[in-house]
């Protein structure tokens, strides 16, 4: 707890003059609003009976009292301002910075995590930081300041009905906590019920027509009843708990303000009435009523400002993963050849050992040598490795031991940045972002003019299509990209990469959901960007796979079998098998 | 929001007592000024301390008997409102289970979600303010405006001025900054969307060394964000300091004024501090009622949402008629399924544009049939319709001799087993989720399936076999073993139909023809339906649906169809080498 307000308070240090004003503002006004109501009681002792009313002498009091209640007006509004401004400030930059980090994560990590919770730390739990910052300081501020300055008011009218009220006060924090630790832990159960249900409804209601298919609704409407009716047990319990909270607290300031009033007027009885007013006893009365309130609000404030610290760990969880190790220096010379066109280089991977998961080895002493310019086609069964040999060609996961090499250097030491910008990627699950098809080209290189633009649309295939969109070019993509097709969507994706212009290509065939019209168009574009680069390829055509120099025949994650198409049918092994099923028919 | 008002009826008690509760403590809290002022008049200038001990003690009861009456209406609340709440979930949930595809399409799974649950939890909360406040807080501030009109009427006046600015305040502050809100919330969506998109795209985004690129359009999206919170801030921090201020305006002018009648001897002056404390009160309530204007727009509109759920009624409904019309012989020799000239808009009954058109096909008992064609073309479409998940426009489907809209829609579906696109499990176990398909199942009848399915083997490596537990969405399968699993699932029901909805787009080729045999050796009897965009998948079937635009412009064997259809040729020569598509 302690740890987490360091750190946001070296968020809020930007700010500290907001944080300076807020405070400065609410010393003023709440001195001021704890002001009037003694300008209030001055003004009712100028009223004494029937006849004896002082209305001269109430004159400046009351222009007193109306500047006072402008003066906390502004003041009030000012420190609203700082407080704002302190609050969301702050969230912005822990925000961005959040955003940042992930940027800056393994895909170890944003593989391992699901995105929705990663994007409600971003969103929520930043709110949630926001908001309890946003509470916290103004009832902070404003509560201490009117605790502390009703007691010194309180004080210089009379110490003796001040210690009743400090007395009696403390009561409510009591009856408070002592309702909150029970009600507490009931919200938790109600919490973990509610995310119960909620979890049943999105997976049954999400695969709603599962459920129909199956005729399960009756099943799944008694699921449904059971824990539903679990939260009406709980609910009730956690509203009744908590809603203690109001009316008991009420009770003790009722309690407070009768002890005043009694108190107050006896005592206001035994000593000479010069000494205690009945003005004095009035405002007393509304002062104690002050006086208690910070503690209410603050125990209300308490959850929130306890949610939000539990929201800013979730944050600082993610702020404190190690990063990626980027600190190669070494830039592979002559990507560019003296004539503009770029040089395509060998790789070869080297006993390379990797897993996922510690303990459970995937890849074991892997060897490939492949000479600048060749295609290299990976095939296999499902889930059998080969989007992990991407993983460690673009360095996004880290070798175990062994080596992997561009043009002689290895991938370790060079900057990250330059060796990806060696390799032009069109994975299967394209990724488009909410921008127009022209941005979404240039994404490899924002400075391409219009007209290179173009020509790699009509390098890819893309161009017929594009330009039959509404807006052609300038045609925005919606955020699920549900305006264009998944074969479309490919081919823009080939066009980004044709217009980055890499030396070495990384490609994953589509198996899948693409329009069988356009999937020829994929594969010309394919093809012709192939030519002259050294290409990885996650193959599922045959005619992909025997063209290509070497096949890595994957099974589990190793390389069982390697070798050109040929070579591997003669040898009648699991590749052998592969490609005969496929002819085996039924 | 009336409509709603019948999931209340079973708590009539609690709607009457929780709200006179909280008028009685409201009663209570009105008379405390009224005891304090009797105590500054009667006791302290008359110098009765007996006066004051006694009526201390009456503010001391009066406390005690609010607290309690507090208790009581908090209590039946939350009975109430939760159970308000459980009831209306229940029927919501109810009734969505009703709906045919055609209505689920309508409002969206996303949208039913947030309906069944943060819907009703507003209004769940409206229903506890109701009774909490709704009487509680008009009533104090009337209240306090009537106890000082009888007080005296002449000095009420400045009420009668000043609880409506307050009034008017609190209404344009609010209405001018909801609209705020609004936008503010679509900043966070852009936020929550950027953030989506950096996450899904964060291979290409490193491959581009795009980092900073989207760090700057992060940047701009949260800062424009903060902007139009503080600004907002700025605005609805009006609220306190404006209003605060007019109340206190009166208070000045009930002592001027009030000077002036107790000069006159019109009132005492425990009354005009009486008259301050009720101007402090009258604010303090109306604050309140300003939030639970706020709460109930919400809850009206969430009302709206849910009643629109429930006043939908699904458009696929049982047949009234008599369920065992005898068929005769000829009938139950014909064909399995037949399509009879059928026509299909998603858009209704009228619409001009089909989603398949005037199809007429005829399949045979354990026939297997390969659907092909492109995205769009209506291949899915096509295969929704025999389960009834969509009533056809025009024309008629026949299973075994009887219309399907003649079968009750479970002993219909029952006759189906169907593998969905994007193969999804529910978590629990590989046995519970066979068992869907089948909740008799027995051990050997699992077993079957799973190996017929190609799933088999890697169940049996599994280390609980299937026990072994699945998370939500099936997560911890890949692709292909999710996909393998569905296929049992629904092989688990002995299904007379199986329909195969592009389910084995993840499995390679080697599974994928492993499969295609076991299917075809394992369930003879079954009428196989395979939907594919990959023309290895369909081209061993017996009979072929090429799909193009909604219309089936090809129906034949794969030998047929190379000859004399030009969509199903090109489709071939796209994904097979030239000696697969000729055949061996």
């Amino acid at each position: 707890m302690k740890e987490t307000v360091k750190r946001l308070l070296k968020y809020t240090k930007k700010y500290n003059a907001f944080i300076a004003g807020a405070f400065f503002s609410s010393v003023i006004s709440v001195s001021l609003m704890l002001y009037g109501p003694i300008l209030v009681g001055e003004a009712i002792d100028n009223i004494l009976d029937n006849g004896i009313v002082d209305h001269s002498g109430m004159i400046p009091i009351l222009i007193r009292l109306i500047f006072t209640i402008a003066g906390t007006a502004v003041f009030q509004w000012l420190m609203a301002f700082c407080t704002n401004k302190v609050a969301y400030k702050t969230v912005q930059d822990l925000r961005v910075d959040v955003y940042a980090k992930i940027n800056r994560l393994p895909l170890k990590y944003i593989d391992g995590h699901a995105h929705g919770d990663i994007i409600s730390r971003i969103v929520n739990d930043v709110d949630q930081v926001s908001e309890g910052l946003l509470q916290g300081l103004t009832q902070l501020f404003t509560g201490i300041v009117t605790i502390i300055g009703t007691l010194l008011f309180m004080l210089s009218i009379n110490g003796f009905i001040t210690l009743v009220v400090v007395v009696i006060t403390p009561l409510s924090l009591f009856v408070a906590s002592f309702i909150a630790k029970r009600s507490h832990k009931m919200f938790v159960k109600q919490q973990a019920t509610q995310g119960e249900l909620s979890g049943y409804i999105e997976e049954l209601m999400g695969n709603q027509k599962i459920v129909k298919t199956f005729g399960y609704e009756e099943k799944a409407v008694e699921g449904f009843r059971e824990i539903n009716n679990r939260l009406y047990v709980c609910g009730q319990k956690a509203q009744f708990y908590s809603s203690l909270t109001n009316p008991s607290t009420r009770f003790v300031n009722g309690i407070v303000y009768a002890a005043v009033a009694v108190i107050g007027s006896i005592y206001a009885l035994s000593v000479n009435q010069t000494l205690f007013t009945v003005g004095e006893i009035t405002c007393f009365l509304t002062y104690a009523n002050q006086y208690t309130k910070p503690f209410n609000e603050i125990t209300a404030v308490v959850t929130q400002v306890q949610a939000a610290f539990a929201a800013a760990n979730r944050l600082f969880e993610i702020l404190d993963e190690k990063e990626v190790v980027d600190d190669g220096k070494v830039e592979i010379p002559g990507i560019v050849k003296e004539n503009g066109d770029k040089q395509t280089f060998s790789l070869s991977i080297k006993n390379v050992y990797f897993s996922y998961i510690p303990g459970v080895p995937l890849i074991e002493n892997m060897n490939v040598e492949v000479a600048p310019g060749e295609r290299v086609a990976i095939v296999g069964p499902t889930g059998c490795g080969k989007t992990t040999i991407i993983n460690l060609l673009m360095r996004f996961y880290e070798v175990d031991k062994g080596s992997i090499c561009v043009g002689g250097i290895n991938i370790k030491d060079m900057p990250v940045d330059s060796l990806r910008s060696m390799f032009g990627m069109v994975l299967q699950d394209t990724w488009l972002f909410n921008g127009t098809v022209k941005e979404n080209i240039a994404y490899g290189r924002p400075d391409a003019s219009e007209e290179e633009i173009i020509e790699a649309a009509k390098a890819a295939h893309a161009d017929y299509f594009i330009s039959r969109l509404p807006h052609g070019y300038n045609t925005v993509i919606s955020e699920d990209g549900g305006n264009i097709s998944q074969g479309q969507k490919q081919l823009l994706c080939i066009a980004r990469v044709m217009l980055a212009d890499p030396p070495m290509l990384i490609l994953d065939e589509a198996t899948s959901n693409i329009d069988t019209r356009t999937e020829i168009y994929v594969q010309k574009a394919f093809d012709e960007m192939m030519r002259g680069r050294t290409t990885f390829i996650v193959a599922h055509r045959l005619s992909t796979i025997k063209e290509a120099d070497i096949i890595l025949v994957m099974k589990d994650g190793k390389i069982i079998e390697q070798g050109r198409h040929e070579e591997l049918l003669k040898r009648g092994g699991f590749y052998a098998e592969l490609y005969n099923s496929q002819f085996a028919g039924s | 929001m009336r409509k709603l008002a019948k999931y209340l009826k079973n708590y009539k008690k609690q709607l009457f007592l929780g709200p006179l509760f909280k008028l009685t403590e409201a009663v209570f809290e009105l008379i405390v000024p009224v005891v304090t002022a009797m105590i500054i008049d009667n006791g302290v200038l008359k110098n009765d301390a007996g006066y004051v001990w006694k009526m201390g003690g009456i503010l001391l009861l009066l406390g005690v008997v609010g607290l309690i009456c507090a208790l009581i209406c908090q209590y039946s609340a939350s009975i109430a409102s939760q159970g308000f709440g459980t009831v209306l979930r229940e029927d919501l949930y109810r009734h969505i289970n009703s709906f045919s595809h055609k209505e689920i399409d309508k409002f969206g799974t996303p949208s039913l979600i947030t309906r069944i649950t943060n819907d009703v939890n507003q209004l769940q909360f409206a229903v506890a303010m109701l009774i909490r406040l709704v009487i509680r807080a008009p009533f104090l501030a009337v209240g306090a405006v009537v106890m000082a009109m009888m007080i005296d009427i002449k000095l009420s006046v400045i009420f009668l001025v000043v609880t409506p600015i307050i009034a008017v305040i609190l209404y344009v502050i609010m209405s001018k900054s909801v609209p705020y809100f609004k936008v503010a919330q679509k900043k966070l969506d852009r936020i929550s969307g950027i953030s989506r998109e950096g996450l899904s795209g964060v291979r290409v985004i490193r491959a581009f060394s795009k980092q900073e690129t989207e760090e700057a359009r992060f940047l701009k999206a949260s800062t424009e964000q903060a902007d139009i919170s503080i600004r907002v801030g700025k605005l609805s921090a009006l609220l306190n300091p404006l209003t605060y201020a007019v109340m206190n305006i009166g208070i000045v002018a009930i002592v001027w004024f009030g000077g002036f009648r107790v000069e006159s001897g019109g009132m005492t002056t425990g009354e005009v501090t009486a008259f301050v404390n009720y101007m402090t009160q009258t604010y303090l309530a109306l604050v309140v009622v300003a939030n639970l204007v706020v709460t109930f727009t919400k809850a009206a509109a969430s009302a709206a949402r849910v009643n629109e759920v429930l006043q939908t009624e699904t458009t696929i409904k049982d047949p009234q008629i008599d369920e065992n019309i005898t068929l005769d012989e000829r009938e139950k020799n014909g064909p399995k399924i037949f399509f009879d000239n059928v026509s299909f808009s998603y858009v209704g009954k009228d619409s001009d544009k089909y989603a398949l058109k005037d199809l007429t096909v005829s399949v045979k008992k354990g026939e297997t049939v390969g659907v092909i064609g492109g995205t769009g073309s209506g291949k899915s479409t096509f295969v929704n319709l025999i389960p009834r998940f969509y009533d056809i426009s025009k024309g008629k489907i026949i299973i075994d001799g009887k219309d399907v809209r003649d079968y009750t829609i479970k002993a219909l579906r029952s006759k189906i087993g169907v593998v969905p696109q994007g193969s999804v499990l529910f978590s629990g176990t590989v046995e519970s989720n066979l068992k869907w398909g089948n909740p008799d199942a027995s051990y050997e009848d699992m077993v079957k399936a799973l190996k017929t399915a190609q799933a088999y083997d890697f169940v049996e490596k599994l280390p609980d076999g299937i026990k072994t537990k699945v998370t939500q969405g099936g997560k911890n399968f890949s692709g292909g073993q999710r996909q393998r699993l569905t296929i049992a699932r629904a092989l688990v029901r002995n299904p007379e139909i199986l329909i195969l909805d592009d389910s084995s787009s993840a499995l390679d080729f080697a599974t994928d023809a492993r499969l295609r045999k076991a299917i075809k050796n394992d369930i003879k009897e079954t009428t196989v339906f395979i939907v594919s965009q990959r023309a290895s998948s369909i081209k061993y079937s017996d009979k072929i649906i090429v799909f193009d635009h909604g219309e089936a412009v090809g129906i034949g064997s794969h030998e047929e169809l190379i000859k004399s259809c030009a969509v199903y040729r090109e489709i071939c020569l796209s994904q097979l080498s030239e000696e697969e598509v000729n055949g061996k």
